[in-house]
């Protein structure tokens, strides 16, 4: 049994923080009208005083993920590593497809692999991410969307592991990229934003109705071989690529390869900018459809 | 000035409930099965296409969990809200903590509020307990320096320091709890809406919540508490509100409010049983006096009808604590049963329990009942309320909660031996 004496208290001395600043809000002002309907006027602004929320339901997300297991955040290097051999092996040594001018063929796929995984694993931990946290969602208030933010930065720390093996490829084939690398946040961005786009509809649509449970490992499966991953967009025929750009991972893969390859790699200017289109599109919808459903969450879940 | 902190108009919610009709007709033909599913799965699809919710279940129904509830909270009122399960409170508690929307009505909060209705909420399993203090602390609402400067006060509460950097999965079930409740125990926001947290670990550590829940309504803020527990509502509220079918039943004074609300508990389950249908009635049953000091004699009076002619085999008081376990019978027989009774005929049985034996709380009775025509227990006769004996000796006794149902009558004698007594035993 363990006794607690009061001399443990901490010492009164600590200087109190004005009060305004440690609770967030101004709480005098503090006036809030709950309706049926009612739009939320000060979302963003809530959104921006639960920041601390959502680092550390990121930070519990990334501190647990690989916790009990042996290799721990080895997986996050090794499952895309796996893949890429496997990829480089069939499409560029047995179909042998062409790569991206000069550059290697383990480093073209590795180069699509990376935002591919990225948006794959996105897409899947968002779907669940609420109902995963189905037991905060029905006890505690906070803007719902940091839930799916915190799981698409969890596959972010998963994205940039997988950099490591990218840098250690580059060594191994001796590959020294071009000054486009320069550009690659502005499209980790783009990345960022098509993966939490159509991550963040799934999930509010996987609220209500659960089919889309079934449909997500559907979508990961088949986009890894409709998205140009294990090969080159260049080899599909020029007057399919405009509509093959329909799909918002083939500009965010061939932004990332003209990025990483540099002049061995053409980017396809109007494709890309459809494909941006449609990710702007997606975030879009996606937060309308989350906001619109993100009341009645606690109901369904 | 009294300024109004929380204001409520109106306020209802609504929920969709599916039942299914198929349990009357369990061996119902294939082809009857296959037109049910076609059909709820066309309604289904066409709820999906519409953006409608799904709902389970052949039969869906609207169901009101709360219906037009409109009150005032004043800046640093405590207040206890208390009814039955399903009347509605914990809902209004959502709608509160702005979890879930209201179907209709509206809320106007002036202040920050926090909710507390589950302990431990988002704590996670493979975390340390330091860890999990600042994920709860987090998802409470508290700022990461906030909980760094209470974080010695939350370790010391919950009694834990020990095992600060072991994963809490690897905790008893007493540790889980006391932690979860220090972290939420030091929260500090304008409005706190608390749901029946305070049934957490053993006796002591329920003592020392109850006393910092004292503490945290003594400072003036607004507090609004969901509770069972009569005696915590009684001790921490200024003013109650009970909530019944969805709805506000009556505000007012604690004391008044829980009487109301127990013995409506009672006219309600009486009122359900169907009476007419039996040949034999109970008229009524009454205490005197009610409420009753503790170790004082108490009366009783019960009556029965008989609505036709029946024979009366035996009766029974039960007395029971109103948290469920019996506490003690009284055996009518002794009056002289089997006793024969004609239709229209009265019977009216008195009698006394000596100097009561009962800690003050709230007691409940039922009546066993054998009779030619009907046997069985009638739930909920009576409620009696036994408050505190007067007090002899100079020690306050400690709170109800601790000292179970009975009070014994009891007489103590001490001798102090000194250590050669002592040593003689030994020997």
């Amino acid at each position: 049994m363990v006794t607690v004496s009061s001399e443990n208290a901490p010492p009164a001395t600590i200087p109190l923080e004005p009060r305004s600043e440690q609770e967030g809000l101004g709480s005098a002002d503090y006036d809030l009208i709950i309706e049926a309907g009612r739009a939320e006027r000060r979302y963003w602004h809530d959104l921006w005083q639960y920041r601390e929320l959502f680092a550390v339901l990121a930070w519990r997300d990334v501190s647990v993920r690989y916790k009990q297991t042996v290799i721990g955040a080895a997986w996050a290097l090794i499952r895309p590593f796996l893949t890429m051999v496997v990829f480089t092996v069939i499409f560029g040594k047995l179909a042998k497809l062409p790569s991206d001018g000069a550059a290697p063929y383990a480093l073209m796929v590795f180069a699509g692999m990376l935002p591919w995984t990225f948006f794959s694993t996105a897409l899947s931990e968002a779907s669940m991410s609420l109902i995963g946290n189905a037991n905060l969602i029905s006890k505690v208030y906070f803007p719902r969307l940091i839930v799916p933010m915190a799981a698409v930065i969890v596959s972010f720390v998963d994205f940039l592991i997988g950099f490591a093996i990218l840098v250690g490829l580059m060594v191994w084939y001796a590959f020294v990229p071009g000054w486009q690398v320069l550009l690659l946040p502005l499209f980790t961005i783009v990345a960022f934003g098509a993966s939490f786009g159509v991550g963040v509809w799934i999930t509010a649509l996987n609220v209500k109705y659960r089919d889309f449970r079934y449909v997500i490992p559907f979508i990961v499966q088949l986009g890894l071989y409709v998205s140009p991953v294990g090969f080159s967009s260049n080899i599909v025929p020029e007057e399919w690529r405009l509509l093959y750009s329909l799909n918002p991972m083939v500009g965010v893969i061939d932004g990332f390869r003209w990025c990483l390859l540099g002049g061995e790699s053409r980017l396809y200017w109007p494709g890309f900018c459809l494909s941006l289109l449609i990710a702007v599109f997606f975030l879009w919808l996606g937060i309308r459809q989350f906001r619109r459903t993100e009341k009645s969450f606690a109901d369904l879940i | 000035m009294p300024d109004i902190v929380i204001t409520t108009e109106n306020l209802s919610k609504r929920y969709l409930v599916g039942h299914r009709s198929g349990q009357r007709e369990r061996y119902s033909a294939l082809r009857d099965v296959m037109v049910r599913e076609a059909r709820n799965f066309a309604r289904k699809t066409l709820d999906a296409v519409r953006g409608r919710q799904i709902v389970q279940g052949d039969e869906i129904e609207e169901f009101w969990a709360l219906k037009d509830v409109t009150f005032e909270v004043r800046r640093g009122e405590v207040i206890g809200i208390i009814g039955r399960n399903g009347a509605g409170k914990s809902t209004l508690l959502k709608i509160l903590s702005r979890i879930t929307e209201p179907s209709a009505g509206r809320v106007r909060l002036r202040g920050r509020v926090a909710s507390l209705l589950e302990v431990g909420t988002g704590f996670h399993p493979e975390l340390t307990g330091r860890e999990n203090i600042f994920l709860n602390g987090s998802i409470l609402g508290m700022h990461r320096q906030e909980i760094r400067r209470k974080f010695d006060e939350i370790v010391a509460f919950a009694e834990v320091e020990k095992f600060l950097d072991t994963p809490v999965k690897h905790y008893s079930s007493g540790m889980y709890v006391r932690l979860a409740f220090a972290v939420a125990a030091h929260l500090e926001p304008e409005i706190l809406v608390i749901d029946e947290v305070l049934a957490v670990g053993d006796a002591a550590f329920q003592q020392k919540a109850l006393a910092k829940m004292q503490d945290v309504s003594g400072c003036g803020r607004t507090v609004l508490f969901v509770s069972h527990n009569m005696t915590a509502v009684q001790s921490l509220c200024s003013r109650v509100i009970h909530i019944a079918n969805g709805g506000v039943k009556s505000e007012g004074d604690p004391a008044t409010e829980i009487r109301n609300y127990l013995s409506s508990a009672t006219s309600r389950t009486a009122a359900q049983r169907p009476r007419s249908k039996e040949s034999i009635a109970i008229t009524g049953l009454t205490f005197e006096p009610n409420p009753v000091a503790s170790r004082r004699d108490l009366q009783f009076n019960l009556g029965f009808l008989a609505k036709s002619s029946v024979r009366l085999n035996s009766a029974v008081l039960i007395l029971y604590a109103v948290e469920g376990p019996r506490v003690g019978v009284v055996d009518l027989r002794h009056i002289g049963f089997p006793l024969a009774m004609n239709a229209g005929e009265r019977l009216t049985i008195q009698g006394t329990i000596r100097s009561l034996p009962l800690v003050e709380r709230q007691y409940r009775c039922n009546v066993w009942l054998d009779s030619s025509t009907f046997v069985g227990e009638l739930t909920d006769m009576a409620q009696l309320t036994v408050s505190p004996a007067t007090i002899k000796s100079s020690y306050t006794p400690s709170a109800p909660e601790y000292r179970g149902w009975v009070e014994f009558d009891t007489e103590l004698s001490s001798r102090l031996s000194d250590e050669v007594a002592l040593v003689s035993i030994a020997d």
